[in-house]
C-alpha cells in the first residue's frame, strides 16, 4: 500500500517538457571509436524522473537513456552512469555485473561515473535504485555486447555464432584453436547499438563473479591516501573561498567594515546576503573574513526549539495524507483492550566526514564544478538557476565522496564556488568547516507519531489509528494483517531545513510501531515476537524475525542484572529487516550499554555478500547514534551544538559485536541495501530497555545521558 | 611569515608559512599532501591523523612551527617501494572501509598504536582508536584489521 507519496524528500525536479531526438553521430564524436552500447531506461520509477540531460554531449539526449557502455580501441570496457560512489561500493558491484555478463575480468571495467557532460542523466544515487535498477539495466547491457562482439568475432573468422565463446576478455572458437583479444575486434570500429529488450541474463544460480565478494575496485588508493575527494583538488591558480555567515538562519546583512590595507590582496564579494571572501589561502581567506565584521539582523519572529517543537508541529499540521482501511470504529468495538501512546524523534545530522566541497572553474563562459553531491544533474540545474546560465554551459562532476547517507542532494557549496569563480575569473575552492555542515546543510526530520490500537485478548490487532507529523510517510504503513486501519501523515511548518536521510523517515515509522507492538504484547502479556507472528502473513517480512531469533536465542534467559533483550522488524525499499539487541543498564550511573545485536536482513540475490555485510554493520553503527544520543539542538534559529566535540556520534567503544545473518533469496531480484538495515535497531533497542529495566522510552534518542533509573 | 624547515616521509623540505598555521593546511595546500584530511578542524575525528617522531598527532590543531626539523610520517609515506604497510594491507583484507574518506587517519591511528604496542589486545585497540570518527561505520571492521596487522608482525618475527 503505498497511496501516500514520500513527499520527503529526494527534492524532485518537473517532468522535462520535452523529449529530444537524438543523433548517433554524437555518440562516436565523443567516444572515437569502438563499439558503443545504448542502455534504454526500463522500468522508470516516477522518483527517476526529473529534468532531461541537456548540457554538454548528452544536450540532445533522450531521458530514457540510463547508461551506456563503450568497447575502446584498446579493448577496455568504459560504463557510463551517472550514479555515483559514496561508499555504498556501487562502483564495484556495477562493475561485477557487467564483467559477469560480458565474461571479462573485473579489473577491465572501468566506471565513468557522475559527470553531467559524459554519463546519461540520472535523477541521483538514492532511494536504493542502482542495485534494483540500474545493475539490471548494465546487465542487459553487457550482454548485447557480448552478443555482438561474437557475431563480429564469427565474421573475421568465417563462422556460426554460437561456436565462439568469449572467456576472461578472449575470443575462443569451439575447440579453442583461434583465440583473439577485445581490441582485435574493437580495432576500426565503429558502431553504435541499442540494447534489444529481449536479451537473455545470466540467471542468477549461475553467477561466478557477480553474487561473489570481489574487493573494493579503487580499495588501494583510498588506503593509500591516493583517492581525490573534491576537497583534495587542486588547480592551477586556485583562489580560496570562504562564505560569511549570518548568525541565525533568519538574519540580513546589515552592514559590514571596508576591507582593510593589509588584507587588499583578497577579494570580498558582496551580492545580497551572500558575502564571501577569495584569497590565494585559507588562512589569509578567513582572517580577512573576520576583519569585515558583518553585522546580521535577525527578524523579529522567534524561532521554536527543542522544548516546543512538538507542540509546534501539532499546531502547524495540515491535513492528514492516507486512505483508510476497514471501520477504525468497528475496529475498536472489537477490542478488548485499547492502547494509546505518543513518540517522538529529534532532528539528527547526517555528519558525512567530508563536509560539502566544491571547485569551481569558470573558464571562456563555462562553467565547471566538481562537487560531492548525491544529484550531480539536479546541482546542474541549481546552479543554472542561480547563476543565470544555460545548464548547456554547466558542467557537474562528482568525484568519489566521503560520504552523504542522503545529506548531500542540494547544491549550496557548488553554487558559493561558483559565485566566486565567476565573479574571480580563476578557480575556487570552497570547503565547508564542521561547523558549517552541522548548521547549513539539512536535518533529517524531526517528528511526533500518535498511536492508537486495539487488541483482542488472544493477541489480534484489530485496530490501528497512526498518526505521523512531519517526520515524513516512508514504511507508514505497517504489514501487519490488521483489519481496520487509519494511517495517515500531516505535513507541519519545520523550523529546521529538513531532506532525505538514510532511510528517511521509515526509521521513525518503524520506531513509533515496533515500539507500539511491543507495549501491545506486553499489555497481554504475550511474548514480543509470537505477537508479531501471529498478526503477519508477510512471508519475507517473517522469515527475517525467524532467522534473527533464531540466530539471537530468543527467549533464552539473560545473564546479569538490568539485562533484557528486543526484537523489531521491518521492510523498505524492497528489503526485509529484523533486529534482535541485548541491551544492559548501569544501576549506578544510568548508561545504556549495547552488548549484542543480530540482524538478518533479505535484499533479494545477494550481488557482494561482503560489501553487504558491511553495509548492514555501518547502517546498524550509524543507528546506534539515532537511537541512543544524536539530537541538534536549537534554539531562536541557531544550531547549539555543531561540532563534534558537542553532538555525539558512535565510536568504537559504542559498538557491541554484530551478527549479520544474510538470508540469499536467488529467487528474487536484487534489492539496494544502504538504507533499510538502519530501520529496526532503534525499536529494538528501546523494547530491550523496556525488557532490561520495565521503563518504556518513546522518544529517540533514547538515553542521550543515560536512563534515569 | 617564516621559513620553516620540515622532514616529511624522509625528504627535507621547506615552506615559507605563519609558523602559526595548522601542519594539516600546510601538507594539503601547500604541499599537496591531501592524503591527510580534515573532519572537524578540533581534534575530535582523527581523520587529520599524522606521526611526529613515531608519536600519533592531530595535524588540525598543530602548529607547523612547532614541527620543524621533527620526523613527519604522512599516509603518503607508508608505502615503500610500491610495498603497502601491513596495516594497509590488513585494511584491504578486511575490508575497513566504505567511502575510505577516515581511512588515512585510521591507518595513522593504528600505526601508532602498533608502533608503541605491538600486541594490542582488543580493548586497547579500542580504547587507543576511539578519537577516531568513521561515519560509515565500519569500526568492527577496523579493530579487525589492527588485529589482522598485529597477527601478521608476530607471524614475521
Amino acid at each position: 500500500m503505498n497511496e501516500i507519496p514520500e513527499v520527503e524528500r529526494y527534492e524532485l525536479s518537473e517532468e522535462p517538457p520535452y523529449h529530444f531526438g537524438f543523433d548517433r553521430r554524437q555518440f562516436m564524436k565523443a567516444f572515437g571509436g569502438g563499439l558503443a552500447l545504448i542502455v534504454p531506461l526500463t522500468n522508470v520509477l516516477s522518483q527517476e524522473q526529473g529534468e532531461s540531460g541537456r548540457g554538454g554531449f548528452n544536450r540532445d539526449l533522450p531521458k530514457e537513456i540510463g547508461a551506456w557502455i563503450h568497447l575502446e580501441q584498446d579493448g577496455s570496457i568504459v560504463v557510463y552512469t551517472g550514479k555515483v560512489e559514496f561508499g555504498q561500493n556501487i562502483r564495484t558491484s556495477l562493475a561485477q555485473v557487467v564483467a559477469e555478463e560480458l565474461h571479462v575480468p573485473v579489473s577491465s571495467i572501468r566506471l565513468v561515473m557522475g559527470d553531467t557532460e559524459l554519463t546519461p542523466f540520472d535523477a541521483g544515487t538514492f532511494g536504493s535504485r542502482t542495485t534494483p535498477t540500474m545493475a539490471p539495466q548494465l546487465r542487459k547491457a553487457a550482454v548485447a555486447a557480448r552478443e555482438t562482439l561474437i557475431e563480429l568475432a564469427a565474421q573475421k573468422w568465417q563462422v556460426e555464432p554460437s561456436s565462439v565463446r568469449i572467456v576472461d576478455a578472449r575470443f575462443v572458437n569451439h575447440d579453442a584453436t583461434k583465440s583473439m583479444t577485445l581490441a582485435d575486434i574493437a580495432k576500426g570500429l565503429k558502431l553504435v547499438k541499442t540494447i534489444p529488450a529481449d536479451v537473455k541474463l545470466t540467471p542468477v544460480e549461475k553467477w561466478t563473479v557477480a553474487g561473489t565478494s570481489t574487493p573494493k575496485v579503487d580499495g588501494r588508493d583510498h588506503v593509500t591516501g591516493r583517492h581525490k575527494y573534491t576537497s583534495d583538488i587542486r588547480r592551477e591558480g586556485m583562489l580560496f573561498g570562504t562564505v560569511i555567515r549570518p548568525s541565525r538562519f533568519d538574519a540580513t546583512l546589515e552592514g559590514r567594515q571596508p576591507v582593510s590595507a593589509n588584507n587588499a590582496s583578497s577579494n570580498v564579494i558582496e551580492d545580497g546576503n551572500f558575502l564571501a571572501v577569495t584569497a590565494r589561502d585559507p588562512q589569509t581567506a578567513s582572517r580577512t573574513a573576520q576583519s569585515l565584521a558583518a553585522r546580521w539582523k535577525p527578524s523579529a519572529e522567534s524561532q521554536p526549539g527543542n522544548a516546543e517543537l512538538f507542540d509546534y508541529f501539532r499546531k502547524t499540521a495540515g491535513q492528514g495524507r492516507g486512505r483508510p482501511v476497514g471501520s477504525i470504529t468497528d475496529g475498536f468495538s472489537a477490542a478488548d483492550q485499547k492502547l494509546e501512546q505518543t513518540y517522538t524523534v529529534q532532528y539528527i545530522a547526517h555528519a558525512p566526514l567530508e563536509p560539502r566541497a566544491s571547485v569551481a572553474e569558470w573558464v571562456d563562459n563555462k562553467l565547471t564544478v566538481w562537487t560531492g553531491t548525491q544529484r550531480p544533474f539536479g546541482v546542474r540545474g541549481e546552479l543554472a538557476e542561480a547563476l543565470h546560465i544555460p545548464a548547456s554551459q554547466i558542467r557537474v562532476i562528482v568525484p568519489d565522496t566521503g560520504s552523504g547517507y542522503g545529506g548531500k542532494h542540494s547544491g549550496e557549496c557548488a553554487i558559493e564556488a561558483a559565485r566566486l569563480a565567476i565573479a574571480t575569473k580563476k578557480p575556487v575552492k570552497v570547503v565547508w568547516s564542521r561547523e558549517e555542515e552541522f548548521t547549513w546543510a539539512y536535518f533529517r526530520p524531526a517528528g511526533v507519531i500518535d498511536v492508537k490500537s486495539g487488541v483482542k485478548n488472544d493477541g489480534t490487532i484489530t485496530a490501528w489509528e497512526f498518526h505521523n507529523y512531519n517526520s515524513g510517510s516512508s514504511a507508514i504503513q505497517g504489514r501487519y494483517d490488521i483489519p481496520n486501519q487509519n494511517v495517515q501523515f500531516h505535513e507541519t511548518k519545520s523550523p529546521l531545513r529538513q531532506g532525505s536521510y538514510r532511510g528517511l523517515a521509515a526509521t521513525a515509522n518503524h520506531f513509533a510501531r515496533e515500539s507500539h507492538l511491543d507495549e501491545l504484547a506486553a499489555l497481554l502479556k504475550m511474548d514480543p515476537l509470537q505477537f508479531r507472528l501471529k498478526n503477519l502473513k508477510d512471508e519475507r517480512l517473517r522469515a527475517v524475525l525467524e532467522a534473527a531469533a533464531s540466530h539471537f536465542g530468543w527467549g533464552k534467559p539473560l545473564k546479569g542484572e538490568l539485562r533484557g533483550a528486543g526484537i523489531a522488524g521491518g521492510f523498505e525499499k524492497g528489503g526485509y529487516v529484523a533486529t534482535c539487541a541485548e541491551v544492559s543498564v548501569d544501576r549506578r550511573t544510568g548508561k545504556v550499554k549495547l552488548e549484542r545485536v543480530v540482524e538478518a536482513f533479505e535484499c533479494g540475490a545477494i550481488v557482494n555478500p561482503t560489501h553487504l555485510h558491511n553495509q548492514i554493520e555501518g547502517a546498524v553503527v550509524q543507528a546506534i547514534g539515532g537511537a541512543l544520543f544524536e539530537t541538534i539542538e536549537f534554539s531562536n534559529g541557531t544550531v547549539l551544538n555543531p561540532r563534534f566535540s558537542r553532538y555525539r556520534v558512535p565510536r568504537f567503544n559504542d559498538v557491541p559485536p554484530i551478527e549479520v545473518v544474510l538470508v540469499d533469496r536467488k529467487d528474487l531480484p536484487s534489492a539496494g541495501a544502504g538504507e533499510t538495515p538502519i530501520v529496526g535497531l532503534a525499536p529494538a533497542v528501546g523494547n530491550a530497555i523496556f525488557a532490561a529495566t520495565g521503563k518504556r522510552l518513546r522518544a529517540l534518542p533514547l538515553a542521550p545521558k543515560g536512563l534515569q533509573t | 611569515m617564516a621559513n620553516i624547515a620540515l622532514n616529511i616521509n624522509g625528504k627535507k623540505l621547506s615552506v615559507d608559512v605563519d609558523p602559526q598555521t595548522s601542519l594539516l593546511s600546510v601538507l594539503r595546500n601547500d604541499l599537496d599532501l591531501t592524503g591527510t584530511k580534515y573532519g572537524c578542524g578540533e581534534a575530535q575525528c582523527g581523520a587529520c591523523t599524522v606521526l611526529v617522531d613515531g608519536q600519533q598527532t592531530r595535524s588540525c590543531i598543530t602548529q607547523v612551527g612547532k614541527v620543524a626539523n621533527k620526523q613527519i610520517t604522512t599516509i603518503e609515506g607508508l608505502e615503500k617501494d610500491g610495498q603497502l604497510h601491513p596495516l594497509q594491507d590488513a585494511f584491504l583484507k578486511a575490508d575497513a572501509m566504505q567511502c575510505g574518506y577516515c581511512t588515512p587517519g585510521m591507518i595513522m591511528s593504528g600505526v601508532a598504536l602498533l608502533g608503541k604496542t605491538p600486541r594490542p589486545t582488543r580493548e586497547q585497540i579500542i580504547q587507543h582508536m576511539n578519537g577516531n570518527i568513521c561515519r560509515c561505520g565500519t569500526y568492527l571492521r577496523i579493530v579487525a584489521a589492527i588485529q589482522m596487522a598485529a597477527e601478521e608482525k608476530r607471524g614475521a618475527e
